[in-house]
């Protein structure tokens, strides 16, 4: 499903920030992405939802090669997943149901329809009495689950969190690892970034980053992943 | 609902909400393009009033043809059949060149020159009224009665209708000039105005990129926004034009007595009206356009 070889990335002006990066992500498997901070998590989570293209090597998501999409489909690439973010990026605005509503109206979906969505994801994590609640009147655990409600209202395949729990107590973060374990049970595939490595379930699959290189990855597929050298990625 | 429908719905609606939010500034906008607008369309319809004024004027203008001195029967015949003939003249009158002797001698102006004339000196003629024709097609017509066989001088008094029409002209040009400054004006301050308000929505237009939004979809609703300008403002300055020469007919109406004249500034037509709320429309459009279009690729 989502298939990685030999990628590089470097921003301008700085460092390497991925180096070499190969592996393979199942339809339906829990990737927990480790490492420091700074260790290319973020980078990697980004090359993954499209928000960033490799300078160097091949990033495959459903079999496209996303270095090759044109700029103009790569909105309807971004669709496929839902994306969480360390800083939840919730706009306040507007109300806890508008929020969660928003991926549903860049779909071109209204109405009874996205009422429906709305109620059943805001229901999922335990928001449905805050529909009407303006964001910034939640605490930071609920802020979080509204963000989840919002990147999984479109029923997307594949789940990407970054730094998830980052701000959370530690209730929270088991609350919060919790859902996205819950998503993984119903064939969602679910990519995590964290340096917490605490909460990681035993079945799930990790990717452990040091330095812009994958230093290890072990779970379901351990250490099956070793492409031959194509092209240089310096 | 289809999807690309619904999501026009939801841009048109979403930019209604807002407008009605801000009601006083969206009011003062439509007030600026008004204001703007209705200026060029004052003075349009004041030269295009004129100007109908100089066609009433030139519809009776006469045509004057004299004949050679040594012209024959025969030849001021042909001639009379061949004005019978024509399909731009309405009527013709032949005045002998012993009719207008008499006349000279008659008039107590002339008659002391004609005393002094030995001999006749005035060729026979016709006075032509031709149909109501443009200017141009009447100088064609002039031209064409020039060159007939037997026809010394064919004379069109026309030449102050000829200035007046060059002043509207001149008057035409520059409202054309006035009209694209201001339009420019126009595209600035709505461009501004839309820049504004992305800026203020800069944090919803950077999450709905990341979760999938495409340009169109962020574009839809400050399109929205400026076609809305454009047509408020284009109301607004229609009205503002009714209002402004219903008030000036009050003021004609009394001039116009004096010269026991009915003429009165006409409303605009229903063109006119929709020229202007057309080209408020599209030029709010196209300041939008070019602002949205900067910020995302500023936003890029």
């Amino acid at each position: 499903m989502i298939r990685f070889d030999q990628v590089s990335k470097r921003y301008p002006g700085s460092n390497q920030a991925l180096q070499n990066i190969t592996f393979n992500i199942d339809q339906g498997e829990l990737v927990y992405v480790t490492g420091h901070s700074g260790a290319g998590k973020s980078t990697l989570l980004k090359l993954i939802a499209a928000l960033e293209r490799p300078t160097s090597g091949t990033v495959l998501i459903n079999n496209q090669n996303i270095s090759h999409l044109r700029s103009a489909a790569v909105p309807y690439l971004r669709r496929k997943f839902g994306l969480v973010f360390q800083d939840h990026k919730l706009l306040y605005d507007r109300n806890c149901y508008d929020n969660v509503a928003l991926p549903l109206h860049i779909n071109g979906i209204s109405g009874n329809e996205a009422g429906k969505r709305v109620r059943a994801a805001l229901d999922k994590v335990g928001l449905l009495d805050k529909e009407k609640a303006m964001p910034i009147t939640l605490s930071g655990g609920e802020q979080q689950r509204l963000a989840i409600a919002r990147a999984v209202v479109s029923r997307p395949a594949i789940l990407i969190a970054d730094e998830p729990t980052g701000n959370l107590d530690e209730n929270y973060a088991a609350e919060i690892m919790q859902l996205f374990n819950a998503f993984q049970q119903v064939g969602v595939t679910v990519i995590i970034a964290t340096h917490d490595v605490r909460g990681i379930s035993p079945q799930a699959k990790v990717l452990k980053l040091d330095h812009g290189h994958l230093t290890s990855q072990f779970g379901v597929e351990a250490g099956s992943e070793s492409q031959p050298h194509a092209g240089a990625a310096s | 609902m289809k999807p690309w429908l619904n999501q026009h719905a939801q841009a048109l609606s979403l930019v209604t909400r807002r407008m009605k939010s801000h009601a006083l500034a969206t009011f003062l906008m439509f007030m600026l393009m008004g204001v703007t607008l209705c200026l060029p369309g004052t003075l349009y319809v004041i030269i295009d009033n004129l100007n109908r004024l100089a066609g009433s004027m030139q519809s009776d203008p006469q045509m004057s043809l004299f004949l050679n001195m040594d012209a024959d029967e025969q030849t001021i015949r042909e001639i009379a059949d061949r004005l019978e003939a024509h399909p731009n003249i309405q009527n013709h009158r032949f005045t002998s060149k012993d009719e207008a002797w008499e006349q000279l001698q008659q008039n107590a102006e002339t008659a002391a020159v004609a005393g002094n004339l030995e001999k006749n000196p005035l060729p026979d003629a016709y006075f032509v009224t031709p149909a109501p024709l443009t200017p141009a097609e009447m100088e064609n017509l002039q031209a064409e009665l020039q060159q007939w066989a037997g026809v010394e001088l064919a004379q069109l008094d026309t030449d102050w209708i000829k200035r007046l029409n060059a002043i509207l002209q001149l008057g035409k040009k520059g409202i054309l000039v006035l009209v694209a400054l201001l339009g420019f004006a126009l595209i600035v301050i709505i461009g501004n105005t839309i820049r504004l308000q992305i800026l203020t929505q800069r944090e919803e237009i950077e999450v709905s990129k990341l979760i999938g939004a495409t340009d169109s979809f962020i574009r839809r609703p400050f399109l929205y926004a400026g076609t809305i300008y454009g047509l408020g403002g284009g109301l607004v300055a229609w009205l503002l034009l009714v209002a402004i020469i219903s008030l000036f007919n009050v003021s004609i109406a009394d001039l116009a007595e004096l010269y026991a004249s009915g003429f009165r500034l006409d409303l605009p037509t229903l063109e006119t009206s929709m020229a202007i709320i057309g080209s408020a429309v599209f030029l709010s459009w196209l300041g939008s356009y070019i602002a949205v279009n900067r910020s995302l690729a500023q936003l890029d």
